[in-house]
């Protein structure tokens, strides 16, 4: 393993790790910042559980190599609520019942977040387009649908994503 | 909405910390007033509970802070009991629903329970739960009536607070009259429960409890838990079950930095403080297996099934087959296929172990925690009440977190090594040993006289299990065998592991019985809802029928229709199910794509109706898996879908407009509320391929080259 010393901004905070550039970006979240709210669920990125957002745009974090990182601002679920305050895709996932054993909630919530970063009026088919590659396997589909159309609604009005 | 609007989540405030002593838990749960009472079989709880009360297995506990809290052994999975339970004691106690806390799982706080399976919370526990409440609520009120010198006729409660009728300034808080006591009472049924109209909380629909937790990545699964000096472990594994370990090399992982590399015969294990290098490490280990021989597939497996399948028996029957068969005016005999399913829950199977001395403290993704605590304590060689398993959620668990083979890995690991160990599985791992929904066969014959009333039934099922293989139509005539009434087969039966999956055994009685039905009905020419409603005595199931035949918009036509249309009627844990679908079907591609289904669902009382809706809205979408794409291949005993690229499950992309209507009948008593929905979707699916285009497909899943086979065949 060779070592390097990688900086990037972590949840609005500037970090700097020494570690193996090939690992990846999952694990160091899971341990080495003990960031658990980011899961594991295929290893593939087939299942999106992993889901966080690499300068705004969602990855899957277990097959992005920490030397890809370098320099760049990653924000995972735990980024989202700030001064406790939950983040409108938050509100929304708990408002609507969108979740049911949780596992998958935060990869949903991650990728719905850039999803509407990049179009703040979707309509149903661009949420099912922007969201198909994750999966939910309780089959809370039809309500996440639900949370992030009202969610868009609620940061059209002036909250900013 | 501020995160202080969203209520967090309950146990974890009641955890204790790991290194309590262990302690006889009466006196643990310290003072106020506790209220104990029993949810199932006295005798098996008797066996159980080796040197503790055995006269109970749940109990409530009024504080001091008066808050109230309820203990059980019930596992929180995504079903959404953590929430419907507080309901329960809330309304029985009248007492303010914030107040009531429930502690889940924990093994040393809950009492005994048997696991969370067979949509048993609500239809089980709840009624028992509510009665204990009732009986917790006199207990406060004979109290209350001493404090206040006032008769108990006279006296009232809201919201946690005993007052007088006649004078609302003499009052007592339950906290009050709770402080510095300690009343120990068991239940004994005699007080009785509010009566619907009473109702203030029980109906009413609430969001979920543990909701802030998951949105936040706050809430802790089992692979989250993190404790210093803990390692992760991976583990060798063979290529196929029963393979034999030909060679092994494990010097390049011994020569890793840190890592830790353990072997005890067969049992081959790589640790390190990063899950991911210990996957490295692993990866460099040279092995080499011997597969056993088995000509066996996911294709020639039902020949296999019914060449080794035990004599049947009987489940039911009613009048003569033979009489059945000779007034019949026209017959069908058909034979229904279904493959193996798997569980894939997104959270694999993890467990983390953490032994001090004689005692371990374990964490698992279990919906049988008292069972893992067994398990364990007889891996280590410990006594059993020194084996604590810690509150967890668990991601989902469909009948497939019933396995604990995981808990067994880290426990072996935390014990040869001295350190705490975490075993997750990887996706590959999770598919491997997953206690796969069985292959199964059916066999039907069936009649109808010269008027179009069923008057044969004679049914075989094989492998699948016996739930929900009974039929429930008004047949003179009926017979229904089962060669081999459980999920589970003898050795030799099943290349692999099989076990309980989402209503187990009914999702494929239920496909080829309604299936069935629907020839018998097309056969007649009558429309098949009519047939259906000509056929069932139960008026209850015909009003669940009517109600999503109104929903839906249904105008009687015989089938094929063309228009794509499918019904199917189910029963499970005592609910009734019907479902309608439109689907298109693709001629040249055999694609089916469903558009639209409503679900109508007579669940007795129901106590969170949105929570109960979400569970229906999840069954319906989980069974779209089976019904069209789900199908474990496999050579003899090696597992080919590993992950979700080849195993196909739902996607936002499948989902149909989905109604769900809940009948109300809040005076009959609570039933399952997470499996039932699911038995229907298979047989709908198929009823409304035939009105499509015709043709119908006798196995599930109901694949594109499935059904451009039989279009082919017509």
């Amino acid at each position: 393993m060779a070592e390097e010393t990688i900086k990037f901004k972590l949840n609005g905070k500037a970090v700097t790790l020494s570690t193996d550039g090939d690992r990846k970006l999952l694990w160091v979240l899971r341990t080495d910042f003990e960031l658990t709210g980011t899961k594991y669920g295929c290893g593939e990125g087939l299942c999106g559980a992993c889901t966080v957002l690499v300068e705004g745009d969602a990855v899957r974090s277990c097959q992005t190599s920490m030397k890809d990182v370098e320099g760049k601002n990653i924000v995972t679920i735990e980024g989202l609520s700030m001064n406790d305050q939950l983040h409108p895709l938050q509100k929304a996932f708990a408002a609507h019942d969108a979740l049911q054993c949780g596992y998958c909630t935060s990869g949903m919530i991650m990728n719905a977040y850039s999803l509407l970063s990049k179009n703040l009026d979707p309509s149903v088919s661009d949420i099912v387009r922007g969201m198909d590659d994750n999966i939910c396997r309780c089959g809370a589909h039809k309500r996440i649908i639900e949370a992030v159309q009202s969610a868009a609604k609620e940061m059209k009005g002036g909250m900013k994503p | 909405m501020t995160t202080d609007e969203v209520t967090g989540l309950d146990f974890m405030e009641h955890s204790f910390s790991n290194t309590l002593p262990r302690r006889d838990f009466l006196k643990l749960a310290g003072g106020g007033i506790l209220l104990f009472f029993t949810v199932g079989d006295l005798d098996l709880l008797a066996q159980q509970r080796r040197g503790l009360p055995t006269d109970f297995n749940a109990f409530l506990k009024i504080g001091e802070d008066g808050r109230v809290v309820c203990y059980t052994g019930k596992i929180e999975m995504g079903q959404g009991i953590i929430t419907s339970l507080r309901q329960m004691l809330a309304e029985e106690l009248d007492v303010a629903l914030e107040s009531v806390d429930i502690v889940m799982g924990d093994t040393d706080l809950c009492p005994w329970d048997m696991g969370t399976f067979g949509s048993m919370s609500t239809r089980i526990f709840g009624p028992a739960l509510r009665k204990a409440g009732a009986e917790a609520r006199a207990v406060m009120l004979e109290l209350a009536s001493e404090y206040l010198k006032t008769p108990i006729d006279s006296l009232t409660v809201e919201n946690g607070v005993v007052y007088d009728k006649s004078n609302k300034q003499n009052r007592i808080a339950y906290a009050i009259l709770a402080k510095g006591k300690k009343i120990e009472r068991r239940a004994a049924g005699s007080v009785s429960v509010k009566k619907p109209s009473e109702f203030k909380i029980i109906g009413k629909s609430l969001t979920r409890r543990d909701a802030k937790e998951k949105v936040t990545g706050k809430a802790k699964f089992t692979s989250d838990i993190r404790i210093s000096g803990m390692l992760y472990a991976k583990i060798v594994r063979p290529p196929a079950h029963d393979s034999k370990l030909v060679s092994v090399d494990v010097s390049e992982a011994k020569n890793m930095k840190n890592v830790q590399v353990i072997q005890e015969g067969d049992f081959i294990a790589v640790l390190h403080q990063y899950p991911d290098v210990a996957e490295e490490a692993l990866s460099k280990i040279k092995v080499q297996f011997e597969k056993p021989e088995l000509d066996l597939n996911e294709i020639n497996i039902f020949d296999h099934l019914l060449k080794v399948a035990p004599e049947g028996k009987v489940v039911t029957k009613g009048g003569d087959i033979q009489k059945g068969e000779s007034e019949s005016a026209a017959m069908a005999e058909h034979t229904y296929l279904d493959g193996y399913k798997a569980h894939a829950a997104i959270e694999p199977h993890a467990a983390l172990v953490h032994i001090e001395g004689n005692k371990a403290n374990v964490w698992a993704s279990t919906q049988n925690p008292f069972t893992a605590k067994e398990e364990v304590a007889k891996a280590l060689g410990f006594s059993s009440e020194h084996v604590r398993m810690m509150p967890v959620f668990v991601g989902g668990g469909f009948g497939g977190k019933t396995t604990n083979l995981q808990i067994i890995d880290a426990a072996r690991l935390a014990k040869l090594t001295g350190k705490p160990v975490q075993v997750a599985y990887t996706r590959k791992e999770e598919f491997f040993f997953d206690s796969f929904r069985p292959a199964a066969v059916v066999k039907i014959k069936s009649g109808i006289d010269s008027k179009g009333k069923m008057n044969l039934w004679d049914y075989h099922v094989y492998f699948a299990g016996s739930r929900g293989a009974e039929q429930f139509y008004d047949i003179p005539h009926h017979r229904t065998t089962a060669y081999n009434a459980s999920w589970t087969g003898a050795a030799g039966t099943h290349p692999f592991a099989t076990g309980a999956w989402r209503a187990p055994s009914n999702n494929t009685n239920t496909f080829a019985r309604e299936s069935q039905i629907d020839i018998m009905a097309a056969k007649a020419g009558i429309d098949p809802i009519e047939f259906r409603i000509q056929n069932l005595a139960d008026k209850r199931m015909q009003n669940v029928l009517r109600s999503a035949a109104k929903q839906f918009g249904w105008k009687p036509a015989k089938a094929p229709s063309g228009r794509g249309f499918g019904v199917a009627c189910g029963i499970d844990a005592g609910t009734l199910v019907a479902t309608i679908v439109e689907v298109k079907v693709n001629k040249n591609t055999g694609e089916v794509k469903v558009i639209r289904l409503v679900c109508a669902q007579d669940m007795g009382l129901v106590v969170n109706p949105e929570g109960a809706k979400i569970q229906m809205e999840g069954c319906l979408t989980m069974g779209l898996g089976y019904a069209l794409k789900e199908d474990v291949r496999f050579t003899g005993k090696e597992i080919l879908d590993v992950n979700f690229d080849t195993y196909e499950i739902p996607r936002f992309s499948w989902l149909p407009k989905i109604e769900t209507i809940i009948i109300d009948n809040q005076e009959s008593d609570p039933q399952g509320g997470g499996e039932p929905a699911i038995v229907t979707v298979g047989a709908v699916v198929a009823n409304a391929i035939f009105d499509a285009v015709g043709v119908r497909v006798y196995q599930q899943p109901m694949t594109p080259e499935r059904v451009k086979e039989a279009l082919k065949k017509g």
